[in-house]
């Protein structure tokens, strides 16, 4: 098992300004900043039209010190392996090409791509910072936008549909590597990262990103939220390899204490489900609970990993 | 070294020998032939670059748009509804001043389904910022090839290199294929001033604001406008860069003439005919019987549409009496949009003159409408004879109603 790392082993060198045009709290600051530090110098970024476009700033001032080719929306994946290409071509393979794109240029927009290239086994890593929503266009509906919530297009009775599972998409694709993080586990998110950038193909990582305008909290809650989201157990932090999923960090350790936080608690923290009655909440409890019960009939067995 | 072979293959050919680094694909009719021959030779280890086999037309302009930005020289090839999927891709990557370059091999645009061959599709981008080549013979598609990459690194602005569906692409011809060596010397490898390279990162194609701005030193950066206007001025000065390509090409391979357009028996014309891609040289024949009967015509293939060489048009054509545009293509709700620019053209050259030449529009082919000679004899003895008293001047050939 690879050492974990600590608050005091993470790399000094940043690779975001600080200054950036991230709202107060926002979690993909987080998000991003730790993931860099595990991705390195010798990274070239693939960023489609999102909130991390705007984070990293207007023509002619950049925050990130990697080099980025911004795309169009629909392209971030296809656009990552023509880097690829061309790296290959030009004879720099060393050179490491990063995706970062949000929930909407992923699951929505993005995900005919995304599916193209995993097919193909180009050599790159995706990152999707998925803070359920159009959160740069002001707040709408995305794939992943979870049932209930309110936003700036469902903006009387919520959301109907479920969430979009787009992690369980990209491990249909036989990926070598597939991972959930939360922007509130920066530590989870750093090792992950680090482990994915050595395997070949396509990696996946998706990312919740709690976002204060878009949920509806204030900024300094934005990791109180996201660990509500984890320890409540909606939110699974696990990785597959080899189509071997496994839980890490607090979603293993919830595994392990067979304790969760009740989801009202995480639901009641934002204003965007400010609709969802009693009944709704309970019914969603009750599936955390059933899904979890398998995780503790199993936590015994692989105390090994 | 002459062969016979498809004009699909004669571009795959050029492609080769240009040393394409990157080339992305989606299949589509008549296009496939094309790419995949490109497939096959770098499979086969005879070509050294990276074929990527993309889910989409807008995904194979995402890898060539990247390759390029990274360094690398990159081709893509489409048709139709391929060419209209990219459509965003077009525009971002002439914005992003990409010398890509792109085998547009002409068919009609659906509703409804047609597979057959128009220049709708390729007409259609006309506004997109890219350069636009016509070519009407095998010969000309690989070579046309070789002087698109020149060109497009000399701009630095990408180039569509258009030619009929079926008419070029599946029928063979000879023609000559330069030796690799021969190509060496004339088109040097892609060294782009920027590539992307984390030993001295940039940030491509960000955010930019309407007005200028400055960086992080003080120096004034250009505004979104300012950005735009230069990628105008380029293109206008690439009508001079055109000129110098073709006059190198002709020193290097011994072959070609008149960078923009080709003309026949236009020196004494009084009537002059102008089309886009093989359409010409089977006007050809038209314009030698319509002489039989003892009227002055020529005709002027265009082979630069964009950037559109007016001067150079003009010249040939404010002396005529009168100019007939045959189109394979329509701006709907108005006219052939060549035949708009022809105009536009002659109105800038004729100056103060009171006269100019009438301007008739016969639109022909679409949906691959067969184009019978007879047809275009009599729609050109037509406007020839009739001239200014024609009431209409667009007119359709070929059609059934």
């Amino acid at each position: 098992m690879q050492t974990k790392t600590t608050i005091l082993s993470l790399p000094e060198e940043e690779f975001v300004n600080p200054g950036n045009r991230a709202c107060a709290g926002c979690g993909l600051g987080i998000a991003y900043r730790i993931a860099l530090k595990a991705l390195g110098r010798n990274t070239i970024l693939v960023v489609p039209p999102s909130c991390l476009t705007v984070l990293q700033g207007l023509y002619p001032v950049a925050a990130t010190k990697l080099p980025c080719l911004n795309v169009t929306f629909a392209s971030t994946a296809a656009a990552s392996t023509g880097m690829l290409a061309a790296l290959r071509a030009l004879g720099k393979q060393d050179i490491k090409v990063v995706a970062w794109a949000g929930d909407g240029g992923t699951a929505d927009i993005g995900l005919q791509a995304l599916s193209g290239a995993a097919e193909r086994g180009d050599n790159f890593l995706f990152i999707c910072y998925d803070n359920e929503g159009y959160m740069n266009t002001g707040v709408q509906r995305s794939g992943t936008t979870p049932k209930g919530a309110i936003t700036a297009n469902t903006p009387i009775k919520g959301k109907f549909q479920q969430k979009k599972d787009v992690p369980a998409i990209m491990a249909a694709h036989n990926l070598s590597y597939v991972a959930t993080c939360s922007a509130a586990f920066p530590l989870d998110l750093y090792d992950k990262v680090s482990k994915a950038v050595g395997l070949p193909g396509v990696k996946y990582i998706h990312i919740q990103i709690p976002c204060p305008p878009g949920w509806g909290f204030e900024p300094r809650r934005s990791v109180k939220v996201g660990k509500l989201a984890v320890e409540s157990g909606l939110f699974e932090l696990y990785e597959v390899e080899d189509s071997a999923v496994r839980l890490t960090g607090a979603s293993r350790k919830i595994a392990d204490k067979r304790s969760l936080v009740p989801v009202v608690e995480y639901f009641r923290a934002q204003s965007r489900f400010r609709l969802m009655t009693a009944s709704q909440i309970k019914d969603i409890q009750d599936q955390i609970n059933r899904r979890w019960s398998a995780s503790f009939d199993k936590s015994g067995d692989n105390d090994a990993s | 070294m002459h062969i016979i072979e498809s004009g699909n293959v004669a571009a795959a050919l050029g492609v080769k020998l240009c040393r394409a680094q990157v080339i992305a694909a989606y299949p589509i009719t008549p296009q496939t032939p094309l790419t995949e021959r490109l497939s096959e030779l770098v499979e086969s280890g005879e070509m050294e670059a990276e074929y990527i086999p993309v889910e989409s037309e807008h995904s194979a302009l995402a890898v060539c748009i990247a390759a390029s930005s990274t360094g690398a020289r990159a081709f893509t090839a489409t048709s139709a509804n391929g060419l209209l999927y990219m459509h965003e891709q077009i525009h971002w990557a002439a914005g992003a001043r990409l010398p890509l370059v792109m085998c547009v091999v002409n068919r009609g645009v659906g509703a409804p389904w047609t597979i057959w061959n128009d220049h709708q599709d390729s007409i259609s981008q006309r506004d997109t910022g890219w350069m636009q080549l016509y070519v009407n013979d095998h010969q000309q598609i690989i070579d046309g090839v070789i002087k698109a990459y020149m060109l497009a690194e000399e701009v630095m602005a990408p180039i569509m290199l258009c030619y009929d569906g079926y008419l070029l692409s599946h029928t063979y011809m000879p023609f000559d294929v330069p030796s690799q060596e021969e190509v060496d010397a004339f088109l040097p490898p892609y060294k782009p001033a920027y590539a992307l390279n984390p030993d001295s990162p940039a940030n491509l194609n960000t955010v930019t604001l309407p007005d200028v701005r400055p960086d992080t030193k003080g120096k004034t950066a250009h505004g979104y406008m300012e950005i735009r206007y230069l990628l105008q001025e380029d293109l206008l000065k690439a009508i001079d860069v055109m000129g110098s390509v073709e006059s190198r090409f002709k020193e290097h391979f011994g072959r070609g003439g008149n960078p923009y357009y080709e003309t026949y028996r236009c020196e004494d014309a009084r009537f002059i005919a102008v089309s886009l891609g093989s359409l010409s040289y089977h006007l050809r024949e038209v314009i030698d019987r319509v002489r039989e009967d003892g009227i002055k015509a020529g005709i002027m293939s265009i082979h630069l549409y964009r950037p559109f060489p007016a001067d150079a048009i003009a010249r040939v054509l404010v002396e005529a009496e009168g100019v007939i545009v045959f189109e394979k293509a329509l701006s709907y709700g108005y006219e052939g949009a060549l035949c708009s620019d022809v105009k536009a053209a002659l109105y800038q050259a004729s100056g103060s003159k009171k006269k100019r030449p009438f301007v008739h529009n016969h639109i022909l082919g679409l949906g691959g409408r067969e184009i019978k000679t007879v047809q275009l004899y009599e729609a050109m003895q037509h406007s020839c004879t009739r001239g200014t008293k024609v009431e209409n001047a667009l007119q359709w050939i070929g059609l059934k109603i």
